[in-house]
């Protein structure tokens, strides 16, 4: 027998993949340049790139930031030997009126907190990954940073000394005690913080008293309006039955928000006066006029949807019909015709010196625009659940909220979000639709300030920078919302 | 039923309102400010600086009112208004007057139930080509696509205009100056027209300016004023006596600056019955004797006025012409103060 064998037997040594295949380049002939189509294509929108960059980045990047004067930047981009340029002098000079408007300078530090504390309000519904100690050490430091930064005097000190004190404790609980530990003290239980969403709920009532000031006991005034409500819900429901409980509880509600709560409020400030610079609504302008009437108009008209989308398939007829009746119409109706209604014919049929706030009558009509989009979208998530579902919350027995809120309404609105960030991102946009009616609004404010002379010819600088605003917005809201379908994913993809 | 009972509520509100807006003037006193409607932005004319600060043409007919009703020409709410609101601000009670580039017209005197009180800028309609076409007269402009604000007067000014000539013309229908201007120098359009003042305005933020020619025809009237609802004549007369003692102020030179010296008295009867330190012209209004003096103190005699916002030292640089006092050729003429 020979020694002859032909089958190897031991391994070959591993190699690296070819060159061609693996790292950089094997990436770019993968995915850039797979054949000849795609080699063109490739070779096409990189030439096309280039061309836009090249355009683009010698504009952008100009010397001009100081300029005084579209003259003067053109002098600027003429003394750079540039052959044109940005003049980014208006920019400079008007970021914070497009920012602001005409709300007071001293005074602006109230939007800002607004604007923060409303974060701090939004964290504990939006996000689920800090710890309530988090939440309030949050709060008390973001109110600290506020008095010191506005504050003065004796009173001052003294908040400042409660909040410092607070935030020591607190955030010493939180490095001393790991969040397990703390897990089982309040299984042994161990007292815990309040809820942050107590402070949540009360920042719908702070927002509007830090923007637009006045005495303090309306926004408390307008708080007891839900308390009345409730009172009135607990009084009737025993004896006439939830139903009529909630109608009576709505309609006191809001009898005591349109006749008692501004002679209340105006009564006891005459008794005891605390309260902000008031700031009229005129005042508010750019950026901030299109984040409030956008935050509000959201917040609000998100659980008005959901109403209209189970009105829309509720078995009582009146409801019914109302629910379908108010969102085909306006659905059927342009923002732009509601917000006409709202400047005219509101102030036509209104008798004269009734100051009904136009930025109201604007966020109303926003909020009723958004809310019946809303409706649809949740309508759209509810027909997507299995008739199953509904069967089997009736067969556990629960009622018709219980079985909403605990089996029905968590399904439906997270097949629903990303129709409903659409329409909220949407809505935000349409806010510029104001500039139309006189107010003046980001978009409002750049033709404002082209009335001045020395900027008169400026587009693209303005139209750019409140791009950005708006893109740094709506690009987080987006990123959201894919955030939370991420967390909410409950299939094994 | 209910909805019945709604309309009727709004419709005795709207009867409400019609009859309740009687004396302006009290309302204004009462408020303690005056609430003026004016353009979102006109350079020149209108325009809130970078401290939110309003300044301008119309501007200074606001703030010479309220100082002559209020004595301070800072109690002023200005309300931006746009084309489309400007007319149901006024006379929904919004604004207590408007100054705000409006044209003087009969359907809205008549029929739009406004007083216009009187006219603070002469202004006609005018064309603007680039040099390079060649064009020396509006009436070498057959065939040329012209670009033009959509739902002005200019826009029928315009077509008007090339009808009577027997010349056509292809429109550019744009909505705002800033986009005209981008379009015109974009080579969208040969022409570019709107009122002169405005014609000015734009080819002064050029870059080369002088390439480009504004043509001699004006086309049309456009008398621009103040306006003031129907009904309530008494705040009419203030609003146009205002603006009468700016014109008069200056024709009888009467300036910011030697208006105090003025307030000792002088020769010239007019004058002081002007500033008040004769007569009782104020009261008869229900004002102050020395109105006028808060009035021309603000901003100056209309000459002072025209200079600061407008005038020829101002990148405007519009010239005073028609604009300019009877005496000095120009039709400016302010009825006696007796």
């Amino acid at each position: 027998m020979t020694d002859l064998s032909y089958v190897r037997t031991e391994m070959l040594p591993e190699r690296d993949p070819p060159i061609s295949t693996s790292g950089v380049i094997g990436w770019i002939r993968a995915n850039l340049f797979d054949g000849i189509s795609n080699s063109v294509l490739t070779i096409a929108s990189l030439a096309f790139i280039y061309w836009v960059l090249s355009h683009f980045i010698p504009w952008f990047w100009s010397p001009t930031w100081n300029g005084s004067s579209l003259g003067n930047c053109r002098e600027m981009i003429g003394a750079a030997g540039k052959e044109g340029g940005a003049c980014w002098g208006v920019i400079n000079e008007r970021w914070p009126q497009i920012l602001f408007g005409f709300y007071p300078e001293e005074l602006r530090w109230r939007p800002i907190l607004a604007f923060v504390l409303m974060f701090v309000a939004l964290i504990p519904i939006l996000f689920n990954m800090i710890s309530r100690r988090w939440n309030w050490f949050l709060l008390a430091l973001v109110l600290f940073a506020a008095v010191s930064f506005v504050g003065s005097g004796v009173i001052a000190v003294l908040v400042q000394i409660v909040l410092a004190v607070t935030m020591a404790y607190v955030g010493w609980q939180i490095v001393t005690t790991k969040g397990a530990d703390r897990a089982d003290q309040i299984k042994a239980g161990a007292k815990r913080l309040p809820n942050p969403l107590l402070f949540s709920a009360a920042f719908v009532f702070i927002m509007p008293w830090l923007l637009w000031g006045g005495t303090i006991w309306t926004p408390l005034a307008a708080a007891f309006g839900f308390g009345v409500g409730w009172g009135a819900f607990r009084l009737v429901s025993p004896k006439f039955g939830d139903l009529a409980g909630l109608i009576l509880g709505v309609v006191t509600t809001f009898v005591w928000w349109l006749v008692l709560t501004g002679p209340v409020a105006s009564g006891l400030n005459g008794v005891l006066p605390v309260g902000l610079e008031p700031v009229q609504s005129r005042n508010f302008g750019g950026l901030l006029l299109s984040v409030t009437i956008g935050v509000v108009a959201i917040s609000v008209s998100l659980p008005l949807g959901i109403v209209l989308a189970l009105g829309r398939q509720s078995d009582l007829m009146l409801v019914k019909w109302m629910s379908v009746g108010f969102i085909e119409f306006i659905r059927g109706v342009p923002l732009i015709t509601l917000l006409f209604v709202a400047s005219f014919l509101l102030n036509v049929f209104m008798p004269p010196g009734t100051n009904f706030d136009i930025i109201l009558r604007v966020i109303i009509m926003a909020t009723l625009f958004s809310a019946a989009y809303i409706a649809e979208v949740v309508r759209g998530g509810l027909a997507a659940l299995p008739k199953g579902q509904y069967e089997a919350a009736d067969a556990l027995g629960l009622d018709y909220w219980k079985a909403q809120r605990l089996i029905i309404m968590p399904q439906a609105l997270k097949i629903s979000i990303p129709g409903i960030v659409s329409t909220f991102i949407g809505l935000f946009k349409d806010t510029t639709l104001v500039s139309i009616i006189g107010l003046l609004d980001p978009i409002g404010l750049s033709n404002s300030i082209r009335a001045d002379t020395a900027w008169n010819g400026v587009v693209w600088e303005l139209y750019g920078f409140i791009a950005f605003l708006f893109f740094i917005l709506t690009f987080s809201m987006s990123r959201y919302s894919m955030y939370l379908e991420r967390r909410l994913r409950t299939d094994h993809r | 039923m209910k909805r019945t009972v709604i309309l009727g509520a709004l419709t005795a509100a709207g009867f409400a309102a019609g009859a309740a807006s009687a004396a302006t003037l009290d309302d204004v006193k009462a408020r303690g400010t005056l609430n003026c409607g004016v353009a979102t932005g006109v350079p020149g004319f209108a325009a809130p600086d970078s401290s939110g600060e309003w300044a301008g043409f119309d501007v200074a007919v606001c703030r010479a009112v309220a100082a002559a009703t209020l004595g301070d020409p800072s109690a002023v709410e200005f309300v931006p208004t746009t084309g489309k609101t400007r007319f149901t601000a006024l006379a929904s009670g919004e604004v207590d007057m408007l100054a705000r580039n409006t044209t003087w017209t009969f359907s809205r005197d008549v029929d739009l139930k406004f007083e216009f009180v009187g006219v603070n800028y002469y202004d006609g309609q005018g064309f603007m080509v680039p040099k390079e076409l060649g064009v020396s007269s509006a009436k070498e402009l057959d065939g040329a696509t012209v670009c033009i604000q959509t739902g002005t007067t200019t826009e029928l000014n315009l077509a008007d205009y090339f009808r009577v000539n027997g010349m056509s013309y292809e429109p550019v229908p744009i909505e705002t100056n800033a986009e005209a201007q981008q379009q015109y120098l974009a080579g969208a359009c040969d022409v570019y027209t709107t009122d002169a003042s405005g014609l000015a305005a734009t080819r002064a933020t050029f870059e080369v300016p002088t390439d480009h020619a504004i043509l001699p025809e004006i086309i049309s009237k456009e008398p621009l004023g103040p306006l003031v609802r129907h009904g309530d004549n008494e705040w009419g007369d203030i609003v146009r006596w205002t603006l009468n003692a700016l014109i008069a102020a200056e024709e009888y030179g009467v300036t910011s600056a030697n208006i105090d010296e003025m307030l000792g008295g002088t020769d010239n009867p007019e004058i002081n019955r002007l500033l008040g330190t004769e007569g009782n012209l104020g009261e008869m209004f229900g004002l102050e004797s020395d109105w006028a003096v808060h009035a021309i103190k603000v901003g100056g005699n209309y000459g002072e006025i025209f200079a600061r916002h407008i005038g020829e030292d101002t990148p405007i640089g519009l010239a005073r012409g028609l604009n300019a006092q009877y005496r000095d050729g120009g039709i400016l003429y302010a009825p006696p103060f007796r």
